[in-house]
């Protein structure tokens, strides 16, 4: 297994293509192989450095040192002096003045490598999920009491949103703005409701953080209570997460206990109560509306929008729904002030975003890093690389309604405004990473089984289009599909995404639309000529080409 | 499980309300209760439910037909009576590409059920399940309270002995 050491990073925009940018990956291959280093060094590329005039540049990591303009036959003297050596080679430095694009907040990276930054998962795996005494040795309370005795709710809202907290339960809108709405609508009572049912594929970073800081939540939700002005909330868990509820039921009792939750909390006259509230199986229920039809105790679909929420949410009264990741950074954002903050991530996307890493890599679980770093950089150091060494083909960003992300993307930064423009998603933070052993066709089939089941038949487009996609996908592997049947993937597949009612419709076709897009040529193939690359499909036996194919020979 | 009795519906209730309330909010933990109660929620647990919760006068009108499509539209809650043990299987992506047909098909093979049967012994029911969140060690199943992660074919059988 690989222990990265170092990262290199070599600027590959147009201008430093032009100049030469393919030639100096070639010879830091050439070189790193040359003095055996592959296992301790990781080779990536980032596009976005801005506009500069001294490109190409080289960064190397965990020291943040930026090369430029660096030339090919720079390459040996960087390898053998910073990389083997460990010395910073002064003179080939960029000037430093002005770092524009990302390279800037790449800076704020130094010593990042191979540590993880942990804002949201800081205590988790530390504290006793089970003490209030530990929570609050570690910093606990601490962004509550600040904000009850010290800060008025248009002061607490107005930290949240110069911090630039975006919301992390896909969508990434501003937090600080929700916030506002709700307090600003008309209306009493009002909620505050912490979406805690985390459904989708490949995602479980939100039981991690309330199996393992669960005080966390509270403390979050009761200074969110306080600056919308909602003196009751609900936690709503999916049914199948039994043991992150026992412990939040715990960790209400002690708050309680402590007037830390409940009446006069931390002796003022704010008073607000928690109530935990499981779910009973059903994704749909992660959709916000439908989330709230379902605590209403009736079936979990997704109600119309326009109003939103923040002005007609629980009981028809003004309602805060926040996802647990987002609620997660709202404490230590109280307590070291948003300019700390925005030492994390990039401009545009700040903070730190959790990530699961699923699939072929050799190191699956849990990682926080800043947000902006790659899909490369992601596999190769914190997933250890791929498993049995093989090859990347695509990664799913986001669960099973998230992108399809061939491997030719992965050095596409991971942040909010880099994947848009990609024409991907974040997510929810699940990246499934797949070797080349996996089948496009086969990947649909199992993503539309999922989104056909969970589909909750409240409007037409979606009812009918996850299951006519179903069929085709299922047909296609079978080998009987036909070649109008693409068009009918495609023609679905758009109008799902822009005329279903919620995010599950619009989101549900989104995989199989990259797929068509991406990876077309495979698709085709099990329809024209009965091949499956992976020879996992049905249509593998019916044909003699595929054996031909899979030839060692030939492949 | 086949015979269930009134007086133990009305019993499972009776807590399931005093724990959770009687409010239209309650509807859900209460019918989760039940199931975990019973396997499934009967016929009778509804009725209950409904004379128990039903409260117009109070602006709380409860249908039975209100109770059935709650009951019918969630993973959790079952209509049906289930076996002893029910197995539900990851058949979400994650699972599915860290290997899972393999391991459905051993289980399949070792109780010789199809998703979605009980077997005639009333001790095994194997259902298909979305993500159970534990993706870091697919493929995953879950066996009753259960949870066991990196399954491969050959673990099934010595899984499911442990079972009586």
């Amino acid at each position: 297994m690989k222990t990265i050491r170092s990262m290199v990073l070599v600027s590959s925009d147009k201008t430093s293509l032009e100049r030469g940018a393919g030639e100096i990956i070639r010879r830091f291959q050439e070189e790193i192989l040359a003095f055996d280093l592959s296992e301790e060094i990781t080779l990536s590329t980032i596009c976005d450095v801005g506009i500069r005039d001294d490109v190409p540049l080289v960064i190397v990591y965990p020291e943040a040192v930026v090369y430029g303009p660096v030339r090919s036959e720079d390459v040996p003297v960087l390898v053998e002096e910073h990389l083997k050596k460990g010395r910073v080679v002064k003179y080939m430095l960029a000037l430093m003045r002005e770092m524009p694009g990302q390279i800037n907040w790449l800076r704020a990276r130094q010593g990042m490598l191979p540590a993880q930054k942990r804002i949201v998962l800081e205590r988790v795996g530390l504290i006793d999920p089970e003490s209030l005494e530990e929570y609050i040795i570690y910093d606990g309370y601490q962004a509550l009491g600040k904000a009850l005795t010290q800060m008025t709710p248009a002061e607490v809202i107005a930290e949240v949103e110069k911090s630039g907290l975006q919301g992390r339960g896909g969508a990434g809108f501003p937090t600080g703005r929700k916030w506002g709405f709700v307090n600003s609508a008309p209306g009493q009572p009002k909620y505050v409701i912490c979406n805690a049912d985390e459904s989708e594929p490949g995602t479980f970073k939100d039981r991690m953080i309330l199996e393992g800081d669960p005080f966390s939540i509270l403390e979050a939700m009761t200074i969110a209570a306080y600056a919308v002005g909602a003196h009751e909330g609900y936690i709503y868990i999916r049914g199948e997460y039994r043991h992150a509820y026992q412990l939040l039921e715990n960790a209400i009792r002690q708050a309680e206990s402590r007037g830390l939750l409940g009446k006069n909390i931390f002796g003022t006259d704010f008073n607000c109560h928690i109530h935990l509230h499981a779910g009973a199986g059903a994704y749909i229920c992660g959709e916000e509306t439908a989330l709230i039809e379902s605590i209403e105790g009736k079936r979990g679909q997704p109600r119309s929008r326009p109003p939103y929420p923040p002005t007609y949410g629980l009981w028809g009264k003004p309602t805060l729904v926040n996802n647990v990741e987002t609620l997660a950074n709202v404490p230590p954002i109280l307590r070291n002030g948003p300019d700390w903050y925005h030492l994390f991530g990039s401009p545009k996307s700040v903070g730190t975003k959790v990530y699961t890493i699923l699939g072929n890599v050799n190191f699956t679980g849990l990682i926080e890093v800043p947000l902006g770093i790659t899909l490369r950089e992601v596999i190769d150091i914190y997933g250890k690389g791929m498993k049995n060494g093989a090859k990347l083909k695509l990664v799913q960003t986001g669960g099973s309604s998230g992108s399809i992300v061939p491997a030719h993307l992965q050095d596409t930064p991971m942040d909010f405004e880099s994947f848009r423009k990609a024409g991907a998603s974040l997510g929810s933070g699940a990246l499934l990473v797949c070797d080349e052993n996996t089948c496009v066709v086969d990947l649909s089939k199992v993503l539309m089984q999922f989104f056909r089941f969970e589909c909750c038949g409240k409007c037409t487009l979606c009812r009918v289009g996850t299951q006519r996609m179903f069929d085709i996908m299922n047909r296609i592997s079978e080998g009987k599909g036909t070649s109008g049947d693409l068009d009918v993937l495609q023609k679905v597949g758009e109008d799902m995404s822009q005329v279903s009612n919620c995010g599950l419709g619009q989101t549900a076709s989104t995989a199989v639309l990259d797929i068509l897009k991406h990876f077309r040529a495979e698709v085709e193939e099990h329809i024209h000529t009965h091949v499956c690359r992976a020879s996992v499909c049905p249509v593998a036996d019916l044909s003699p080409i595929t054996n031909l194919v899979n030839q060692p020979s030939l492949a | 499980m086949d015979s269930v009795k009134e007086l133990d519906v009305a019993s499972v209730v009776q807590a399931a309300v005093e724990k959770h309330g009687a409010r239209r909010d309650a509807l859900i933990p209460i019918l989760s209760e039940v199931n975990r109660a019973f396997g499934y929620i009967p016929e009778q647990a509804m009725a209950e439910i409904r004379r128990v919760v039903h409260a117009p006068e109070d602006g709380l009108f409860l249908a039975d037909s209100h109770l059935y499509a709650i009951t019918s539209f969630y993973e959790l809650l079952s209509t049906q009576p289930v076996g002893r043990h029910v197995i539900r299987f990851c058949e979400s992506a994650p699972c599915h590409v860290e290997g899972g047909r393999p391991v459905i098909k051993a289980i399949q093979k070792e109780l010789n059920l199809n998703p979605g049967e009980t077997s005639a012994d009333k001790k095994w029911t194997l259902l298909m399940n979305s993500c159970l969140g534990v993706c870091g060690v697919g493929p995953v199943m879950l066996v009753d309270d259960d949870i066991y992660g990196n399954l491969t074919p050959d673990k099934i059988q010595a899984i499911l002995a442990r079972y009586s």
